[in-house]
């Protein structure tokens, strides 16, 4: 009687939520499968358009190029600026989670727009440098891919600080402090024990921006202007101005199955090194 | 003994990665204060026309009334799902717990375009059965927010209840509690402080959210963010800088609050 209604009361609290998310999640997401191989025509040839159409091709290669720039340049800044915020001064640590917690909050399109005001042709800095007559003509800095970057760096350090900080926080000072009591030179404690004891941090964070890089569309739509189109941003242009929900749909399942993947060696690369810190 | 802090290496490489950080945000307010109808820097004279027209033009006010009003039911609505399943997770310790919070935690691990274009499909879907809730609805647009924003919620509420001492709970099981006074008078009291939490990261989430928005809106349901994106992709309007300041200010604001808050806390 007693497991009975343990039973009852846990499947009450767990049932809404569930309910929900099968109904309004897992449901839909089964039609998107669908949609994927019957639109426009049953049977796999969205799929094999994937895999063989030159455009869909170039495409994937430039997210793959500019996911694998953007987590360089995002995890590199990150690091620089994580490492000031857990080991600066009061000052320098309050400084620094302003500069990483305030773009954190603020909304994408804010931080897109910031970008486009700094480096359109009209903006501040092609204004500047015509001004003080270093240049005639606008430099093109945006409505390519090196707007795009720029912009998803911006986006991603945040996210990429998170793990990074964790991963320092835990770290002993003390092994430091004896480290530098037996004469190692800064250079050398940070290249030879910061860095090899936060790799856990670097790879979370890498991990965790190259995914949110593949499927973001928003800063990629605004900063590229259409030009240097991105994965998610062709499902989008799919479904909405040239139609054809069957190819923005496979498209969809084959970045579930990416990021199914990452997320996969992500866990088996931490767990273990959990266990042995 | 001062610890072990940066060199001066390391704080110029930070420095420049905060002026990174920072440089589109304040990019944004020169461009606020131009006196041109177009996007560009203000020549001589200074204008506030764009904070003006944020009042004047309906169209501002009347999104972001629709997006408060959106943020303040999905979030609602959220925290409380997020709160009744986390407390069967931690009161019951369901045999498939992984799975059960796993499968919870999909919205926020899949891609936002997929999740976009899986609401896209149900909000088209329903529209069919009734318009209330539905493509282009405010209902619709709440119900979506709900299913992105929910792992959120339940991710914060669990973690607060990892720090819940079980022995209390157990003490009031022993006293003869049923689960619903362990709930209400034990479980919940101790993490208030994690629901408001769970709550405003819920609403900001939704407040912010664009992604799915431009999936399943069109010309009703214009939320802020909406608006702000249709003034981006045509002809890029200044009032969008007027807002970005408005926005970046609150957020300064209450960062700061939260800082001095816990200086006093740190303090006492």
């Amino acid at each position: 009687m007693f497991a009975r209604s343990h039973n009852l009361g846990a499947a009450l609290l767990l049932a809404p939520l569930l309910l929900l998310l099968a109904l309004a999640y897992g449901i839909p997401f089964l039609g998107v499968m669908k949609w994927s191989v019957t639109l426009p025509e049953p049977g796999l040839g969205q799929y094999h358009a994937l895999l063989t159409d030159p455009l869909v091709q170039s495409v994937f290669v430039r997210t793959a190029r500019i996911c694998a720039l953007v987590t360089v340049t995002a995890v590199a800044a990150a690091y620089a600026i994580a490492y000031v915020w857990v080991r600066g001064t009061p000052g320098q640590r309050l400084a620094a989670e302003y500069c990483i917690l305030v773009p954190f909050w603020i909304s994408v399109l804010t931080r897109a727009f910031g970008w486009v005001a700094l480096l359109s042709n009209q903006g501040l800095i092609n204004t500047w440098l015509r001004a003080t007559g270093i240049l005639d003509e606008p430099l093109a800095l945006v409505r390519n891919e090196f707007g795009v970057v720029v912009g998803m760096t911006h986006f991603l350090i945040p996210f990429a600080v998170f793990p990074i900080a964790s991963a320092m926080r835990a770290l002993d000072e003390r092994v430091l402090l004896a480290a530098r009591g037996l004469g190692a030179s800064r250079t050398r404690i940070f290249w030879s024990i910061f860095v090899p004891m936060t790799m856990s941090g670097i790879i979370g964070a890498a991990l965790i921006v190259f995914v949110f890089a593949l499927g973001f569309f928003i800063t990629p739509a605004i900063l590229g202007g259409g030009r240097s189109v991105m994965v998610a941003e062709l499902v989008y242009l799919r479904i909405f101005q040239s139609p054809d929900w069957g190819l923005g749909a496979a498209i969809s399942i084959t970045l579930v199955l990416i990021v199914g993947l990452l997320t996969t060696a992500l866990f088996r690369f931490l767990r273990p090194s959990q266990m042995a810190g | 003994m001062s610890g072990y802090r940066p060199g001066p290496i390391a704080l110029f490489l930070a420095f420049l990665v905060a002026i990174f950080l920072l440089m589109p945000l304040l990019a944004v307010v020169p461009v606020s204060f131009t006196p041109s109808r177009m996007l560009s820097m203000p020549t001589g004279e200074l204008s506030i026309r764009h904070y003006r027209a944020l009042v004047d033009d309906p169209r501002w006010l009347d999104s972001i009334l629709l997006s408060l009003r959106i943020g303040i039911v999905s979030s609602t609505l959220a925290t409380l799902l997020a709160l009744v399943f986390g407390l069967g997770i931690w009161m019951f310790r369901p045999r498939y717990t992984a799975v059960l919070v796993g499968f919870v935690l999909l919205p926020m691990i899949v891609p936002p375009v997929v999740s976009a274009i899986t609401l896209y499909f149900l909000l088209t879907s329903m529209s069919g059965i009734g318009s209330v809730v539905g493509y282009d609805t405010w209902l619709g647009v709440a119900l979506a927010h709900v299913v992105v924003t929910v792992p959120f919620a339940v991710v914060l509420i669990l973690v607060s209840l990892s720090q819940v001492d079980r022995r209390i709970d157990l003490a009031a099981r022993g006293l003869g509690a049923s689960t619903w006074e362990r709930a209400t008078q034990v479980i919940i009291p101790n993490i208030k402080f994690g629901i408001a939490t769970a709550w405003l990261l819920s609403f900001v989430l939704s407040w912010e959210e664009i992604g799915v928005t431009l999936f399943i809106t069109s010309v009703n349901a214009i939320t802020l963010p909406r608006l702000m994106w249709m003034g981006l992709r045509d002809n890029i309007d200044p009032s969008i800088a007027a807002i970005s300041v408005i926005l970046i200010l609150i957020t300064v604001t209450v960062m700061t609050a939260r800082v001095v808050y816990r200086r006093a806390r740190g303090a006492a």
